[in-house]
């Protein structure tokens, strides 16, 4: 069977989420490989969400918020912006290739675009495999 | 008749021997010890064979320390004897809670471990290729070495742990309380983080501390500290915020940010992690590009978030 990826999604109540929901609405066609999770902001999702995505058998993490000034809470984008590259770094790190998480802005009213990322990163993560974290954790436990 | 005393063994894994030292730094507390317990077992200072271990019943220890990591099958060989022998296992120091300082050994494999160690190294004689092997023939005889593992593990990965006692090494007015509490049977319930606060070490800093908005990050020497100033507001990495206290302060008082030896604080799945998030979110910029460069001011910044406990971290180790 052909590999099909697991990306978790953590979107934006007030812009990424409702963008999510435009591009439904409207009808446009994106692969289903997406898991939405909603959360209130993105500077919500810690970075421990996305280890522990991964960590858990999704093969890539898409975190979509609101654009820089456009943050229902101000600030709140800001913090994943900053916090974003830090992560990536550390990923790398881990030997976990930077194309598997992503950070984008999604307004409500982008449907397409998030349609068009969506379609990207599910083909970017496809062409990079199944992620092993899980596996490799497990089998960790039995051969030392 | 008098009472029976307490019997317990100490044990070093993959460790410095700097908890061994942490023990003896209780001064004349540890003649206390010996005095109310019998030390049945503690490579470092008593002289002891693991048959001497083998050889007890189940269960005849009142409590044993284990400190370092589980880096090779003999670590892991006695850990199990431990706990098969002791009522109480506790894991001693950052190397048995979360791995430690040898647990950042899981960034790279096993194979580039022994390359480094026995191959490429500057110090190794030309042309050498011998690596040590878990069994070999000496003259006809087989010879048996511990196996070295494909990665590092907590002690709590490889035996049930009843208490963990963090830092590196843990403080030895904890290490004294510890071993009160376990004379006493006053112990917290099974599992529990014990010598340690259940807060963050910022709440017993004394520095004084404003809003934290960071333009440079430096290293400790290259600039002059204000000594009253908190650490993390003057862009020095202080790991504070994210680590559970108990330890006294030492290191913020001695002018070095806090490194994260008693781990992350109560509920806190992963450290660094959890630190990656405060530390980031105070860069002062919201430019992208100008964000990138002050976050390349922080040299190999996986190390300094799991510096004590990559292997008790979400990913744990590399997957290279």
């Amino acid at each position: 069977m052909s590999f099909e990826p697991k990306i978790v999604g953590f979107l934006c109540n007030w812009c990424s989420y409702t963008g999510a929901d435009l591009a439904g609405t409207s009808r446009i066609q994106y692969p289903p490989n997406l898991r939405v999770v909603r959360v209130m902001c993105s500077a919500r999702i810690e970075p421990t969400f996305v280890l522990r995505a991964l960590a858990g058998g999704a093969d890539g993490v898409l975190i979509c918020g609101c654009h820089p000034g456009d943050c229902h809470y101000s600030e709140g984008n800001y913090k994943a912006m900053r916090r974003f590259p830090l992560l990536k770094r550390l990923l790398k790190d881990h030997g976990v290739d930077n194309d598997r998480v992503r950070l984008e802005w999604v307004s409500a009213s982008e449907g397409q675009r998030f349609a068009d990322i969506v379609t990207d990163m599910t083909e970017r993560v496809r062409a990079l495999g199944p992620l092993r974290i899980k596996s490799d954790l497990q089998t960790d436990l039995v051969e030392r | 008749m008098a009472a029976r005393k307490l019997q317990i063994a100490l044990y070093w894994g993959a460790a410095c021997g700097g908890c061994d030292v942490a023990v003896l730094d209780t001064n004349e507390f540890i003649l206390d010890v010996a005095a109310a317990a019998d030390i049945r077992f503690w490579p470092i200072a008593v002289d002891g064979k693991y048959h001497d271990l083998e050889a007890m019943a189940d269960s005849e220890l009142d409590l044993a320390l284990f400190n370092g990591a589980i880096r090779n099958s003999e670590n892991e060989h006695v850990a199990k004897l431990l706990r098969q022998k002791s009522k109480l296992l506790v894991a001693f120091g950052s190397c048995a809670h979360m791995g430690g300082i040898p647990g950042l050994a899981n960034l790279v494999t096993k194979d580039e471990i022994l390359a480094t160690a026995y191959l490429s190294n500057a110090s190794i004689e030309p042309g050498n290729q011998t690596i040590p092997q878990a069994r070999t023939a000496v003259d006809g005889m087989p010879l048996e070495i511990p196996s070295f593992y494909r990665r590092v593990y907590r002690l709590c990965d490889v035996v049930d742990v009843d208490y963990f006692v963090p830092g590196c090494p843990p403080a030895p007015d904890q290490v004294k309380a510890v071993l009160l509490a376990v004379v006493k049977g006053e112990l917290p319930p099974l599992g529990s983080v014990v010598g340690a606060s259940e807060r963050a070490l910022c709440d017993d800093c004394q520095r004084t501390k404003s809003e934290k908005m960071v333009r440079h990050f430096h290293r400790p020497f290259e600039i002059l500290q204000d000594p009253s100033r908190c650490l993390l507001e003057q862009g020095i990495l202080c790991m504070g915020s994210a680590t559970r206290s108990g330890c006294g302060v030492r290191c913020p008082n001695s002018n070095q940010g806090c490194r994260g030896c008693y781990g992350p604080l109560p509920g806190v799945a992963d450290h660094g992690a959890s630190f990656l998030s405060a530390l980031a979110s105070i860069v002062d910029s919201k430019d992208p590009k100008e964000i990138d460069q002050i976050l390349a001011g922080l040299p190999d910044f996986i190390s300094f978030a799991y510096r004590f406990g990559l292997p008790a971290s979400t990913l744990q180790r590399s997957y290279r």
